[in-house]
């Protein structure tokens, strides 16, 4: 039982890195970004490569997954989603699903479907008592955690970041205040989509890696933003932590392939009794 | 090649089924189906386990999946009518893919990643081209009976308040409108059409797996509304058939190209898919038949 309640927050604070760049894109472009998940791909096969094709050590792995999966969230945003946005959000939405399935076929085009794994040491479990936990996995809470800690300092101490706040808040104010929104909508989606990138490198290195390997998070990920309140980024922390313990006592009690559908589960509860969701604005 | 001719054109009166599903709660009333895969599938597994292990006769089961599309498609969206229209799309994708999940892992049920093979068919396998004939006149019949059920809808009084809540659902309501209600219907009538698809494909190819469901599906409707005109009947049926020659002629395509691999062959088709969809969206989003404005009666 112990057990489960640490591999439960261990899959939900990895979940939480992709469920903040959902919900982060979300509040600063009002359209939910389907591409998270072929992003999150895109991000674990670029921390691969610098990581066991080229040799370089595990925090150059995690930039170059955040720089690339960022680029090109933003690339794609600026070319081919953003020029939707007079016809309204659901068609910005419906182009991220284009977006993805064109994501997902380059890096099979690129890579196949064969499994990749990243290049690491073996080690032992640690063992406390009953528990056990591998050393990668609590590196990776740690990698988590500090990305988490590094969004929060950037959203509360920075210029940008505050303007990104602010236009998530109220664009036409921000407009107001000499906030250019779609400078802001830009980097939001840089940093939403790497951080997608990053989520998808912190699956990678705890299993491994194929095209689906992000597509396969992606109900987690909604669901987890959806229980915290669609937007929130406190929300999708909480929500993520929340499903990751879900997901695990679904593997316990039920079975092993119905991770993800609690997940389904969750949203449909959550949206309706009560759609704001746990730290979300009141208004849906 | 009259065999493929045929094959072809049931799978394009199958998809035209999907389109008008589609086009009727994106389209015309703004309600975005990403799950339509996954409707699709329920609509499949219903019709099949009903006639093969139920031993009911296949109109029971062409019936069942209408029906059991439509319940599905009300459960679905009961817990989001009241809400913005994207937390539809979520639950909806996450339907899809849950239903794939469940067929895939209720082997007592669905026959697990197996699948279900011989499913029963209205007309006997051995005909050979008959058989190909005659589906094909039936699959052709539905598509075109449904074309001409929603024609009538959307320019029925029940049709002008779709649109009215794909403008703007607060006026609607002020207008006296039963909102929820009326988005309800309509869901349900496009998911119950989708189911129908569903029954319609397995009871043909005789044989369903949830692989075959995968959300691919539901980017190719996407792409033959687009292309057809989303809120015309008569542009998703174009689309529809327009989708599989363009779809089938990817295949061709691919299979020209020198020098790469089966996988990668198959990676270039859906690129092709989810640029076609992209391009269109941006340059043609009315479609080929673009929706008419209509007048107001005169009384």
């Amino acid at each position: 039982m112990l057990q489960t309640l640490v591999n439960g927050l261990i899959a939900g604070s990895l979940l939480a890195v992709p469920a903040i760049g959902f919900s982060a894109m979300f509040s600063v472009l009002a359209y939910p970004n389907f591409a998270i998940g072929a992003l999150a791909s895109v991000g674990a096969y670029a921390g691969w490569l610098v990581n066991s094709q080229w040799g370089w050590p595990l925090p150059a792995a995690f930039a170059a997954a955040f720089l690339i999966a960022g680029m090109v969230a933003a690339l794609a945003e600026r070319v081919a989603i953003r020029p939707l946005s007079q016809a309204g959000a659901l068609m910005m939405a419906i182009a991220s699903l284009a977006i993805g399935l064109i994501l997902e076929n380059l890096l099979r085009f690129g890579f196949g479907n064969d499994l990749r794994n990243f290049d690491l040491p073996i080690a032992r479990d640690l063992r406390i008592g009953e528990l056990r936990i591998g050393p990668q996995q609590i590196d990776n809470v740690v990698i988590a955690l500090v990305t988490m800690i590094l969004l929060w300092l950037f959203l509360r101490r920075t210029w940008l970041g505050r303007s990104m706040r602010a236009v998530a808040d109220n664009p036409d104010l921000a407009r107001l205040k000499g906030v250019d929104p779609e400078r802001v909508a830009l980097i939001a989606v840089l940093i939403g989509g790497g951080l997608c990138g990053v989520g998808g490198t912190l699956i990678g290195l705890d299993t491994s890696i194929e095209p689906l390997t992000g597509p396969r998070l992606v109900l987690s990920v909604f669901a987890a933003a959806v229980l915290g309140g669609l937007g929130s980024i406190p929300g999708a922390v909480l929500g993520a932590m929340l499903i990751g313990l879900v997901e695990e006592l679904t593997v316990l009690e039920l079975a092993p392939t119905y991770r993800t559908a609690s997940g389904f589960l969750v949203i449909l509860l959550v949206l309706t009794f009560r759609p704001s969701g746990l730290l979300g604005a009141r208004r849906a | 090649m009259l065999n493929y001719l045929g094959f072809i054109l049931v799978l394009g009166g199958i998809y035209a089924l999907l389109a008008q599903s589609l086009m009727l709660s994106w389209g015309v009333t703004g309600m975005v189906n990403l799950g339509l895969a996954g409707f699709f599938a329920l609509g499949a597994y219903a019709s099949a386990m009903l006639t093969k292990w139920g031993g009911a006769p296949v109109p029971v089961g062409l019936l069942a999946a209408i029906v059991a599309g439509g319940v599905a498609g009300l459960v679905v969206t009961i817990s989001t009518l009241r809400l913005r229209d994207d937390y539809l799309a979520l639950v909806t994708l996450g339907f899809a893919e849950t239903i794939r999940l469940v067929a895939a892992n209720e082997v007592w049920l669905t026959g697990g990643s197996d699948g279900i093979s011989g499913i029963p068919s209205p007309f006997p396998r051995d005909l050979g081209a008959g058989f190909n004939g005659l589906y094909l006149v039936l699959v052709s019949v539905l598509a075109l009976l449904a074309l001409a059920a929603l024609n009538r809808l959307i320019s029925s009084p029940w049709g002008r308040a779709l649109r009215a809540i794909r403008e703007d659902q607060t006026v609607a309501a002020v207008a006296g409108k039963p909102v929820t209600r009326i988005k309800a219907e309509a869901f349900g009538i496009a998911a119950a059409i989708a189911g129908l698809a569903g029954a319609l494909y397995g009871h043909y190819t005789s044989y369903i797996a949830p692989d075959m469901f995968e959300p691919l599906i539901t980017i190719y409707v996407f792409l033959a509304v687009t292309a057809g005109g989303n809120a015309r009947p008569l542009g998703a049926l174009v689309g529809a058939y327009g989708l599989i020659v363009f779809v089938e002629g990817t295949r061709f395509a691919a299979a020209l190209a020198p020098g790469i691999s089966a996988v990668q062959a198959a990676s270039l088709r859906e690129i092709a898919v989810g640029l076609a969809l992209l391009l269109l969206l941006r340059f043609k989003p009315a479609g080929l038949f673009p929706e008419r404005s209509q007048k107001a009666p005169i009384r």
